[in-house]
């Protein structure tokens, strides 16, 4: 059997993940490279309209991977699915999406089958016949290449944003789908996840906001908040923050920026004392402009900055709020 | 509820990083601190003790210098601790480093298992989930809410973009813990005096090597990464640099 690689798209609640065209992308290319066929699956309860549409793309073949217990989604069921599934085609390498829910089962499936994943992946190298994956550690200051040093298949998760999604080239017509009926037993699942739902409704929304001034725990005490308060007000802008800040209730939650708060795409953003986790990223890169004030001459926020200020935010907020009050006054 | 909670030691946010000579790791001379969600889930089986009664334990694998964690851990409240103690667990995988754990603990019967939803060096947020298939024991992971119920727990994981979900479980469980799911106490006076006491128990690499393999995993070379982005550093001192800003603002960002 020819050596395959086998994207796992994610569907949740009834819609495709869009972060799932990003890895079909990545698996083209690792594709490419080594002269390995590229198949997909889609797991869950009635997704063979999903897996049509993947079939759409470049790939030898789509699997509709299903069982009635795929519903609602837990890690067990999707675990045992996929052991059994990828246990049947032996794929080489099986590439997902870094997102929670693979996050919530993928570990678990690696280890059910004696293998490893190497999660988070921003990249990937082919070094003669060694396939290396790129993850970012130490919180983005560093970055490493991994490889396996075990038997396929090879599990690999790529972050949020790590190929272009628009990328993924189209068939010349469609792939073939087929339908995989799983046996789940009973027993295996054990959670019992209720409905999704989403907190308190969202009193301020940052999504159309033009200016963003947003603090970090670089701010060090909430009563410093009053300065970015103010460099937003003589901007004309909203007030936002790390994870941290709205953990500690400094600021509400719905003026959380990242990954498990808002995503946001405004013309400026003035990230104050932002160490730049790409939790946070995700969330603000879209900005036309990003400006960052860290101490930190190698805070990672730096490497997405078009502007950089290495130093102390209390000396330099203080003069740009009133050179921003005259030149408004003077406008 | 007996709960054990993992705790790792890693480098000080904002330590600043060497490379080690084979540029696989950085090097030893940083100042260490335990790992963030680490710390709340730690807080979080303090709190489900102090409702439910029990045990909490705290786990830790790496050289001398991590007993810090544990010695922070038993001045917070925990009851007793774990060391597996050696330069060489560091080099382990999740995989391995889970082994280690189920091995150094086979003979204790906990409800629950808490550990931090990923760790702020390596961050491959495995480590949780791959202890609890290696148990054969249900997980959940990015939990901000735990409840007590006759019938085990219900737990409130985080999604993405605030969505969140309610899991009922039965016990025993392992939990990856997120940060903020409350506040983190200090440690009191009387409690430091107090965690010298404390029973901390050490692993040596032999006791557990047994239950271990090879890592299936290799980190081929760490090293800074590149910059992508063409990013104007402005310097000089303070009035000078928020003069240049506005600058900016008004004739290339625009905005004023
Ligand atoms: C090939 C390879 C070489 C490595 N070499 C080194 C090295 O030279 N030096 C070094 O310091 N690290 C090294 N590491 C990192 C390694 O020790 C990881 O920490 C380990 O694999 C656990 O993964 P993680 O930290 O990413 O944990 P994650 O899965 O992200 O952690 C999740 C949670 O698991 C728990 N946890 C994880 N590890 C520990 C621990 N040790 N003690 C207590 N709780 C823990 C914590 O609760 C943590 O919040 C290496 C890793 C690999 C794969
Ligand atoms: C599953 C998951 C989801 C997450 N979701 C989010 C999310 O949605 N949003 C989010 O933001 N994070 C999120 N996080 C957390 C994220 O990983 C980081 O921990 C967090 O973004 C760090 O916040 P920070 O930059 O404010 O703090 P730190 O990383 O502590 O950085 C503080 C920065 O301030 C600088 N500094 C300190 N003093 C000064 C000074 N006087 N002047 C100038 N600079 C100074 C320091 O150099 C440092 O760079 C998530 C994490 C996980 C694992």
């Amino acid at each position: 059997m020819a050596d395959s690689i086998l994207v796992v798209v994610e569907q949740r609640e009834g819609k495709l993940n869009r972060v799932s065209w990003e890895t079909v992308a990545a698996g083209q290319a690792i594709a490419v490279d080594t002269g390995w066929t590229l198949e997909a699956a889609v797991v869950g309860r009635g997704v063979a309209g999903f897996a049509g549409e993947i079939a759409a793309k470049k790939a030898s073949k789509v699997y509709a991977v299903e069982s009635p217990k795929l519903e609602p989604y837990t890690p067990e069921a999707f675990s045992a699915a996929l052991k059994q599934f990828i246990e049947s085609k032996q794929p080489k390498l099986v590439l997902m999406p870094h997102t929670y829910q693979v996050r919530d089962f993928v570990p678990k499936l690696a280890t059910a089958m004696g293998r490893t994943a190497i999660s988070d992946c921003i990249g990937y190298k082919k070094d003669g016949s060694n396939l290396l994956f790129t993850r970012q550690m130490f919180q983005g200051k560093l970055t490493a290449d991994v490889s396996f040093a075990c038997d396929a298949p090879w599990f690999v998760t790529f972050q949020n944003g790590a190929f272009r999604g628009d990328k993924a080239e189209a068939g010349a017509s469609a792939a073939p789908v087929e339908t995989v009926n799983v046996n789940i037993a009973d027993g295996v699942i054990r959670n019992k996840p209720q409905d999704v739902f989403k907190e308190a409704k969202q009193a301020v929304d940052l999504t159309q906001a033009e200016i963003i001034v947003s603090v970090g725990r670089g701010i060090k005490e909430q009563k410093n908040i009053e300065l970015a308060k103010q460099l937003a007000e003589a901007l004309g802008g909203e007030l936002a923050a790390s994870r941290p800040i709205c953990d500690s209730g400094w600021l509400p939650m719905d003026r959380q920026i990242g990954s498990s708060g808002q995503t946001v795409a405004p013309k400026l953003y003035l990230a104050l004392g932002i160490s730049g986790a790409i939790q946070h990223i995700v969330g603000m890169k879209g900005a036309r402009t990003i400006i960052a004030i860290n101490k930190d001459s190698e805070a990672p926020i730096f490497e997405i900055a078009d502007f950089a200020v290495v130093g102390n935010l209390f000396d330099i907020v203080p003069p740009l709020i009133e050179e921003v009050k005259k030149a408004k006054a003077g406008s | 509820m007996k709960i054990l909670v993992c705790m790792k030691q890693v480098p000080q946010k904002d330590a600043p990083l060497k490379l080690n000579e084979s540029g696989t790791w950085i090097r030893e001379d940083v100042s260490y601190e335990v790992n963030e969600p680490d710390a709340y889930a730690l807080e979080e089986a303090l709190r489900q003790k102090e409702k439910h009664g029990g045990e909490v334990v705290v786990i830790t694998s790496g050289p001398a210098r991590s007993q810090q964690v544990l010695r922070e851990a038993l001045a917070k409240g925990a009851d007793r601790a774990i060391h597996l103690e050696d330069n060489a667990f560091v080099g382990l995988d999740a995989l391995n480093t889970a082994r280690a754990f189920a091995a150094a603990v086979k003979e204790e019967q906990f409800d629950l298992i808490f550990t931090g939803l990923q760790s702020d060096d390596y961050g491959y947020a495995q480590t949780g989930v791959v202890l609890a298939e290696l148990l054969g024991w249900p997980h959940a992971t990015i939990i901000m809410h735990i409840e007590k119920n006759d019938a085990g727990i219900r737990v409130k994981r985080e999604l993405e973009a605030g969505f969140f979900q309610f899991v009922d479980m039965p016990l025993p469980a392992v939990l990856t813990i997120q940060s903020g799911i409350n506040k983190l106490r200090y440690a009191t006076l009387i409690g430091i005096k107090q965690a010298k006491n404390k029973p901390l128990r050490k692993v040596a690499m032999a006791d557990v090597q047994s239950a271990l393999s090879t890592n299936l995993q290799k980190i081929e070379r760490l090293y800074v990464p590149q910059k992508t982005k063409q990013t104007q550093f402005l310097e000089g001192p303070a009035a000078e640099i928020a003069k240049k800003l506005v600058d900016k603002l008004r004739n290339e960002v625009r905005v004023l």
